[in-house]
């Protein structure tokens, strides 16, 4: 991987932000002659590596992201049997190898994230349908002797001005023959038959029958599966284990010794879990066995009463605090969230002389690949990753260490066959890499006619990025602060005058990383709770006051208002009930909620959130309702119940029971409306994260006149 | 050995008998849609029917399957014909999947208890299973749509 392309994502990010039409030219991929090389196999065509037409009439979308809920096995064969004009019945799709003709094309690498996938592949998907479209045209006007400009396509078939018509199947062998074109026309979007339009998931069948296949469901012959006692505190190291009670277990094959911790390789699961548990592991624990994290936080707020690193500097912040008519100052606080997706962690090796291979559900593959090339003394050519279904991915599934692929090798070296390494549920919730914990002290003002004067921030966390490879190529070094800590915050949208943001970066030896919506999981939390606290001092009503701060940002206003005028903002509610408001911009998307709720013995009850997105011109907007519903209910558990712990250097959660998610009687009513425009695509699995929770968190404040200031919502330790 | 039933046909396990149900389904039978998440049975991802009742797989040592009849989402009906399966892929319920098998197990016995359940009943009766994605809202709605479904006469 190459840094100027991380780099040039970057470029991307902010370009984008600066204005919105610069990108098109970015997204034709420059590995776009690899990608459009001609493949053939048997009687099937493939104009290109992204689409395959069976004589059966079968067409094979394969698709370079990974499917881990998000709908990218639907949205992006939908972009392609567009401009092919395929009959949508007859579209399927398949998950790509790994293959650099594959790589995210602002990326540079294969992966999935940064709610990239739709935006990203956009023009790849549509230039691949319309390119075989064109090879289909060529081959009928062959067989038919005609003019290929006489010809036209619909619904999988060519026909000429007569009606005759010769089906894609009936034209998948000539077409191979055909030259691909060199450029290609692409649909006027007035015309999209299926873009725009909700068309249901090509993989919802096997989601309700059993058969879709998870990393965790890989099977192959002679498979062994095993368990791993990893350090019970971040940094430990293995003194020394005592394997004799394990060793003589039913099943166990072998216990090793692996740089992540002890393997216990048996034939099946359970016995090798129940081994490993039997396992008695010496561990020198290090310099994290005295960490606690009530006090990291302590030491996280006295950081924050001190300057940090500039990241923004409008105006003049701090003079325009002491100058403010009013002013009000408030730390905000979130805990380390794990990911906890609903399958744990899991990856399947078989190890060869001369081959490796590799099942998993990963978000990473081309930097998996290249770790478990490394790990394996291959080179890269010689691993193959299957990417299997993801049961959640949320991030954590796109390690930059390749954590889970990586100790599966190492195992994969000692079991002498195929072996498929299972995490527990406590395994995958006590290995790390959570959103990080972070504290938010900001400090606003109004002047004399109750306008917002001044906003500075100062944000203390651990960087995502530090120490991983992504360090350089983002820049860390030479801004001095981690981007994915301020995200949200840098780019504070509200015309205030006066604005600060600073940095303090925080060196925990808690492994970190990206949860979904990333920095903006809690930048919008401080920065929506906290513009609601300046409207209180300021005595203006929470949704007018920042409509008065956004009129500059229309596509900000525009949600802004659809989500208040759909909840019916400022219409009385019963007794007991409040109503909070929240805007945010993320991932090239603008959203905005109103939750309703209550507040009965302590416990919050979230009634209602109506969700207002503008993702730009979107694919299906099936998914994206789907997208933000669940990103909503996703930042909901952790608003209102997810806190991870440490104690003596050991993580306190363990499993559902002590990590809590919302259920199913917890759930709110969820409202989305989506804002139709003809925007440049954003994206759409994380933006509907942000606002969940300072919306949330102000309707508490609307409903029992107490502020919200830290996650998880308790209410008995509300300000 | 242990015999039972499972989706109508006979099975003999040699396994320990302490071993949970859930991976004798996963690793003996290769009947890998029954899903492990959380191995205490908080999250509802391993539910099968016993003797038409929802159980948690994942903590039921086989020893207590023996002689008895176990269904899975493999044998919920041959063709995705049941009313909640069709009701799933029409309100195009899940998002990565993973803890479908377990709702829709959980909402069979729901729909055969309560033909015509009220939100509360689908509230008692889908409390016990977490999904991530938070497709709950669309779980709701499918299950109303399949009660609708089965009143109308489909099966």
């Amino acid at each position: 991987m190459s840094a100027s392309l991380l780099e040039r994502r970057e470029f991307l990010k902010f370009s984008l932000t600066a204005s919105g039409g610069l990108l098109v030219g970015l997204y034709i991929p420059n590995g776009a002659k690899d990608a459009f090389a001609r493949e053939t196999s048997g009687t099937a065509f493939m104009p290109n590596a992204f689409v395959r037409i069976g004589n059966d009439e079968r067409i094979t979308v394969i698709v370079n992201h990974s499917e881990m809920g998000q709908g990218v096995y639907t949205s992006l064969p939908m972009l392609l049997a567009e401009e092919l004009d395929a009959d949508w019945n007859k579209v399927g799709f398949e998950p790509a190898p790994v293959d650099p003709k594959y790589n995210h094309p602002a990326f540079g690498m294969q992966m999935t994230g940064g709610s990239s996938s739709v935006w990203s592949g956009f023009e790849q998907f549509r230039n691949a349908g319309a390119a075989a479209r064109a090879m289909l045209i060529a081959a009928a006007a062959e067989k038919w002797n005609a003019d290929p400009a006489t010809l036209r396509t619909d619904s999988g078939a060519v026909l000429d001005r007569n009606n005759r018509k010769l089906t894609y199947g009936q034209l998948a062998e000539t077409a191979a023959r055909m030259k691909p074109p060199e450029k290609v026309a692409l649909k006027d979007p007035k015309t999209f038959k299926l873009i725009g339009k909700p068309k249901s998931r090509l993989d919802t069948p096997e989601k309700v029958n059993g058969k879709a296949i998870f990393g965790l469901d890989v099977k192959q012959p002679g498979m062994l599966t095993a368990v791993v006692a990893r350090p019970p505190i971040f940094g430990a190291k293995l003194r020394s284990f005592d394997d004799s009670r394990t060793r003589s277990m039913p099943g166990v094959r072998r216990v090793v010794a692996v740089p992540s911790g002890v393997a216990v390789i048996a034939d099946t699961f359970w016995q090798a879990k129940v081994a490993r548990d039997a396992l008695k592991v010496d561990w020198d624990e290090g310099a994290m066995a005295s960490f606690n994290t009530a006090q990291m936080m302590q030491q996280f707020r006295e950081r924050a009463q001190s300057p940090g690193k500039q990241v923004r500097h409008d105006g003049d912040p701090d003079g325009a605090l002491a100058s403010a008519a009013k002013k009000i100052e408030a730390v905000y606080e979130v805990p380390y969230v794990p990911h906890a997706m609903m399958e744990p962690l899991n990856c399947a090796v078989d190890l060869r002389s001369d081959s490796c291979e590799i099942w998993t559900g990963t978000q990473f593959q081309t930097v998996d690949r290249a770790a478990a090339a490394k790990v394996a003394a291959l080179p890269d050519e010689k691993v193959k990753i299957n990417t299997t279904y993801l049961g959640g991915g949320f991030g954590r599934r796109a390690n930059p260490q390749s954590d889970f692929v990586v100790e599966a090798v190492h195992i994969a070296k000692a079991a002498g066959a195929p072996v498929k390494v299972v995490w527990t549920r406590e395994d995958d919730m006590q290995g790390g890499f959570y959103r990080p914990a972070f504290v938010h002290a900001i400090a606003g003002g109004i002047d004399a006619n109750g306008k917002a004067l001044t906003f500075r921030s100062r944000i203390v966390g651990q960087s995502i990025m530090a120490g991983t490879m992504f360090a350089t190529m983002m820049g860390l070094d030479k801004k001095g602060y981690d981007p994915a800590s301020v995200e949200g915050l840098d780019d504070l949208p509200y015309d205030i005058p006066n604005i600060g943001v600073e940095s303090h970066q925080a060196e925990i030896n808690v492994p970190v990383q990206w949860w979904r919506s990333v920095g903006h999981s809690h930048t919008a939390f401080a920065k929506e709770c906290f513009i609601d606290e300046l409207a209180g001092v300021a005595g203006r009503d929470p949704y007018q006051f920042r409509r008065d701060l956004l009129q500059k940002q229309p596509r900000h206003l525009g949600v802004l208002d659809l989500a208040a005028q759909k909840a019916g903002w400022g219409k009385p509610l019963p007794e007991g009930r409040g109503r909070g408001i929240a805007v945010h911009a993320s991932f090239e998307s603008y959203a905005a909620q109103v939750a309703e709720v209550s507040v009965t013995d302590g416990l919050v009850r979230v009634h209602k959130l109506v969700c207002a997105i503008d993702c730009g011109r979107y694919v299906n907007p099936g998914i994206i309702a789907a997208q933000t519903e669940g990103a909503a209910i996703f930042a909901a558990s952790a608003a209102l119940f997810q806190e991870l712990t440490f104690d003596g250097g050991r993580l306190q959660q363990t499993n559902f029971h002590t990590l809590p998610m919302m259920r199913m009687n917890e759930c709110p009513e969820i409202e989305t409306h989506i804002v139709e425009n003809n925007e440049k695509s954003g994206g759409i699995g994380e933006p509907g994260v942000p606002c969940t929770a300072p919306a949330i968190a102000n309707a508490v404040f609307a409903a029992t006149g107490k502020r919200i200031r830290k996650l998880p919502i308790r209410m008995t330790e509300a300000v | 050995m242990i015999s039972f039933t499972v989706n109508g046909r006979r099975v003999d396990v040699d396994v320990d008998p302490s071993t949970p149900l859930l991976w004798v389904l996963r690793e003996n039978l290769g009947l890998t849609g029954t899903k492990y998440g959380c191995g205490m049975a908080q999250c509802g991802a391993c539910t099968v029917h016993l003797d038409g009742q929802a159980l948690r797989s994942c903590v039921a040592p086989v020893s207590r399957v023996a002689g008895r009849k176990v269904t899975t989402i493999e044998g919920l009906s041959p063709d995705l014909g049941h009313p909640l399966q069709r009701a799933w892929i029409a309100e195009d319920v899940p998002q990565c999947g993973y803890c479908q098998s377990g709702q829709l197990m959980s909402a069979a016995v729901l729909l055969r208890e309560k033909p015509q359940p009220t939100d509360q009943d689908i509230d008692e009766a889908m409390t016990g299973n977490i999904c991530r994605c938070g497709t709950y809202p669309r779980i709701r709605k499918a299950i109303h749509r399949a009660a609708e479904m089965m009143k109308g006469g489909a099966k």
